[in-house]
């Protein structure tokens, strides 16, 4: 039944329902022994479902309704299975140690209340290939070699440590761990890093990589991130609403693509464009705006030796530094991104700007006043000129309200215009997000995420504010929306003279619409400089580091 | 480029609108559907008392005592003074509906308020929250019973009573609402647009809190019409000869054994009460839960 000796994995005709729903469309696809092959689409896309369907681990009511998926027979055990009809014994024998599986979620994946090592050692009992009682010491040292080789160092001396003692990046290698445990011939990687900063990212799947090499796994790596899926397989699976768009190696599909989907997937992709050189959405040598005129200063916001303290719980006198001693000013007119991984301060930064933490020490100023120095009618006229886009489209707006109520809300608050002119407001306003008018009579939860986040921006234009605060605005967004929330954010800029504030995690992001980048770590600022500067001649070694990260750099040659 | 297509706007609000989504749920859960009908025919019952009784409530057969039920003219039988028992259940369900209607609207319209203040400013937390503890350290019957004794014995009074008990529960929930509500992005969105921490209470922490304060409600209500009813037979509530659940309940425990079913009916009226609330309420909090995707 198996095509070719040679493949490991050979899905044919796939179709997998949810309750009559069918989720994914005659899917096929074929992987040769030691192969790496990833699958890219964005949420929605069906290459969960796949997943799902070959551990045969479907949620709910998911069933595989037509079509095989042949599994090779191994060199030293198992045979050939079609995994669309083995029986559940037979498929407990397979998963672990045939197929491993590296989880999406390194913070919920692993039992809070248990060691680090028993963990593993579990996953080494579970998948025993020799009968009898386990040997303990046995056990302990074959799960102390497996965290050692999955690289966590002092492996020894953590075996008895906790989850929470572990920082994201090792808990995803412990998974890593437990994944390889049984020694499998094709472990399935779901989105390995997706929650994962980008350095440590680079870490983990370099070693996943050297692991997978030197042992002769295949790899089926699950990402929505098409520049990673180029930079670490032999071949791209695009998927798009259940069905497989196009197969190709990452250059036919990153620098060829056949089709029009596959097409927009990678003017979209934003680490993809950063690499190959794409004209970016602004033009980042653009200095201020001619109708800055000499009576108002160029700076719009200027952060002087912020410094943000927080108390430790539980330590009295204690305290961390979460900003430490940040400077840098916003032109009018232009884009300042605020890059840091998770930790390094930069959404603190924004709310100290938009006067939702007090600074410890210093101020950040907009046009030489401080939101939490004013009070009353200056603060009022003040927070007018700001206003926030947060990252998650879901929670920044009220699902009691309807979209017409919450665009106008910040006009009612400041008592601007009558019911009439207001309803006027929010059609115009709802114009500049392209958004139709007739979404004003619906619910957030009516909307996908991508037009929510249009919601925010036309709620946040509302005021006729001069600084947008974007923490991590597109962030949340899949890629194709992801990019036309930034186009529309460039053209916003264009035509209303907007200022951003831009806080990001996502370095690709930054040089498709800002001018000038500020680069924080650990609550300091390791690097200031306009884009082109930071981006062509780094000057710091954690910028450099932070550039290589980005994916799909490879392809920019 | 193109924008992502919009799912057709026409049609005005489809399942995916809240209130729509919560009527759907509410046809998908056959347990709620149960309560839900069986509350109807309780709320229908006392509504329409005056008419669906044969007799008045408070009249009396002294040549007919402790009939059986299905006896002709009494379908549920007579108490020891020949009072139909079908009569005084439907006024006594009247009653007790009526006493737990208003001792909800006492928690709500007192614990609403309390919680929003004590889930949104730390100093009102304090004061309300160790004042809320206090309370709850008593048993609540304890609390009604002795509000009860100190106003005397009275429809309204036993009302109150058992609205003041439950006020600590409605502002333990609301609060804990609050507390969550208020530290959504939606909230914080809302103070950078300056608005005042009323504008924000009231605008968006309550709707957000009315699903919680509505099946909190559903929860107090059985529990308000078994305190009535206890209140009733301890002589704390309404008095006799206006019926009320609890009173059928004290006055056929001197005559058990001679005609049963005049305790029986009336208890189960209670349970029945009860359950159908209970059912209701289960059934709400799922509607409302918005991670509660039903998957067909």
């Amino acid at each position: 039944m198996l095509q070719d000796a040679e493949n490991i994995l050979e899905v044919t005709d796939l179709e997998v329902g949810f309750g009559g729903t069918p989720v994914l469309h005659r899917i096929g696809f074929s992987m040769r022994r030691g192969e790496r092959v990833a699958i890219v689409g964005q949420s929605g896309s069906g290459k969960s479902t796949a997943i799902g369907a070959i551990l045969r681990l479907l949620p709910g009511s998911g069933r595989i309704t037509h079509g095989s998926i042949v599994l090779g027979g191994g060199t030293t055990r198992g045979e050939v299975e079609d995994l669309a009809t083995a029986s559940e014994p037979v498929m407990r024998t397979i998963r672990g140690e045939r197929i491993g599986l590296v989880p999406q979620d390194p913070m919920s994946n692993l039992n809070p209340a248990m060691r680090i090592g028993a963990q593993v050692a579990d996953a080494l009992v579970a998948n025993r290939t020799t009968e009898g009682k386990p040997d303990r010491a046995q056990i302990r040292s074959q799960a102390v070699a497996l965290l050692a080789e999955a690289g966590i160092p002092g492996a020894e001396r953590r075996y008895g440590q906790y989850p929470h003692e572990f920082s994201g990046g090792m808990r995803q290698r412990v998974l890593i761990a437990i994944a390889l445990a049984g020694k499998p011939e094709l472990l399935i990687a779901d989105e390995p890093t997706s929650a994962l900063d980008v350095t440590v990212q680079r870490q983990i799947l370099n070693h996943l990589q050297s692991l997978v090499d030197a042992r002769g796994t295949s790899l089926l790596f699950i990402t929505h991130d098409l520049g990673l899926a180029a930079d670490r397989t032999d071949r791209i699976i695009v998927m798009s609403e259940g069905r497989i768009v196009e197969i190709g190696t990452p250059r036919q599909i990153l620098l060829d693509p056949q089709q029009e989907y596959t097409r927009q997937l990678v003017a979209a992709a934003p680490s993809v464009a950063t690499a190959l050189d794409a004209a970016p959405l602004v033009d980042p040598t653009a200095g201020a705006p001619a109708s800055a005129g000499p009576e108002r200063s160029r700076s719009i916001l200027v952060v002087e030796n912020l410094v943000k303290e927080f108390a430790l719980r539980g330590r009295r006198g204690s305290t961390i530094r979460a900003v430490d001693d940040v400077s840098f000013e916003v032109e009018r007119g232009t884009t300042t991104a605020v890059v840091g991984e998770s930790g390094s301060g930069k959404t603190t930064v924004a709310r100290i700007v938009l006067g939702l933490e007090t600074a410890s020490s210093g101020q950040a100023l907009i046009d030489g006043e401080s939101l939490t120095d004013t009070r009353g009618a200056q603060r009022r006229a003040l927070r007018r000129k700001v206003q926030p886009v947060f990252q998650d489209p879901y929670g920044s707006l009220d699902p009691t309200y309807s979209i017409e109520r919450l665009i106008d809300e910040p006009l009612r608050i400041f008592g601007v215009g009558d019911r009439g002119s207001r309803q006027e407001r929010v059609a115009e306003l709802l114009d500049q997000v392209a958004l139709p008018r007739s979404v004003a009579q619906r619910r957030p939860n009516e909307l996908s995420g991508g037009q929510r986040q249009r919601v925010a921006i036309a709620r946040a234009l509302a005021l006729e504010p001069e600084l947008l605060i974007c923490d991590e605005a597109v962030s949340a967004l899949d890629v194709l929306v992801q990019d036309q929330i930034l186009t529309l954010l460039a053209d916003l800029q264009d035509r209303l003279g907007l200022t951003y504030l831009f806080i990001t995690h996502d370095l690709s992001v930054v040089r498709q619409i800002a001018h000038a980048v500020v680069v924080m770590r650990s609550g300091v600022v390791v690097e200031n400089g306009s884009v082109n500067d930071v981006f062509d001649h780094p000057r710091a070694e954690y910028t450099r580091e932070l550039l290589g990260a980005i994916p799909g750099a490879a392809f920019a040659a | 480029m193109a924008v992502e297509t919009l799912a057709p706007v026409e049609g005005g609000t489809g399942l995916g609108s809240g209130r729509g989504r919560i009527l759907s749920s509410l046809r998908h859960n056959p347990l709620g559907i149960a309560g839900g009908i069986m509350l109807l025919v309780v709320v229908l019952a006392a509504l329409l008392a005056p008419v669906l009784a044969p007799y008045p409530p408070t009249e009396v057969h002294f040549d007919t005592p402790f009939q059986r039920p299905l006896t002709e003219g009494f379908p549920l039988g007579t108490d020891d003074l020949g009072r139909d028992v079908l009569s005084r259940l439907l006024f006594g369900i009247q009653t007790s509906l009526q006493v737990g209607v208003l001792s909800v609207l006492l928690a709500v319209v007192i614990g609403t308020p309390l919680g929003l203040l004590a889930g949104y400013s730390r100093g009102f937390d304090a004061v309300i929250s160790r004042l809320t503890d206090v309370t709850l350290a008593f048993p609540f019957l304890i609390i009604a019973v002795g509000l009860a004794a100190i106003s005397g014995p009275s429809l309204s009074n036993a009302a109150i009573a058992l609205g003041i008990a439950q006020i600590p529960t409605m502002i333990r929930v609301v609060r804990g609402e609050t507390l969550r509500i208020k530290e959504s992005d939606f909230v914080l969105g809302a103070r950078t647009m300056d608005a005042s921490p009323v504008w924000i209470m009231l605008r968006h922490v309550l709707p957000n809190a009315t699903s919680a304060i509505i099946v909190q409600a559903t929860v107090i209500m059985p529990v308000a019409v078994i305190g009535e009813a206890l209140l009733s037979f301890l002589g704390l509530g309404i008095q006799p000869p206006t019926p009320s659940l609890g009173i059928m309940l004290s006055d056929a425990q001197q005559y058990i054994f001679r005609a049963p079913s005049a305790a029986i009916f009336p208890g189960l009226a209670i349970a029945a009460i009860c359950l159908a609330f209970n059912l209701f309420g289960d059934a709400l909090r799922d509607a409302f839960d918005p991670t509660n995707t039903t998957r067909k």
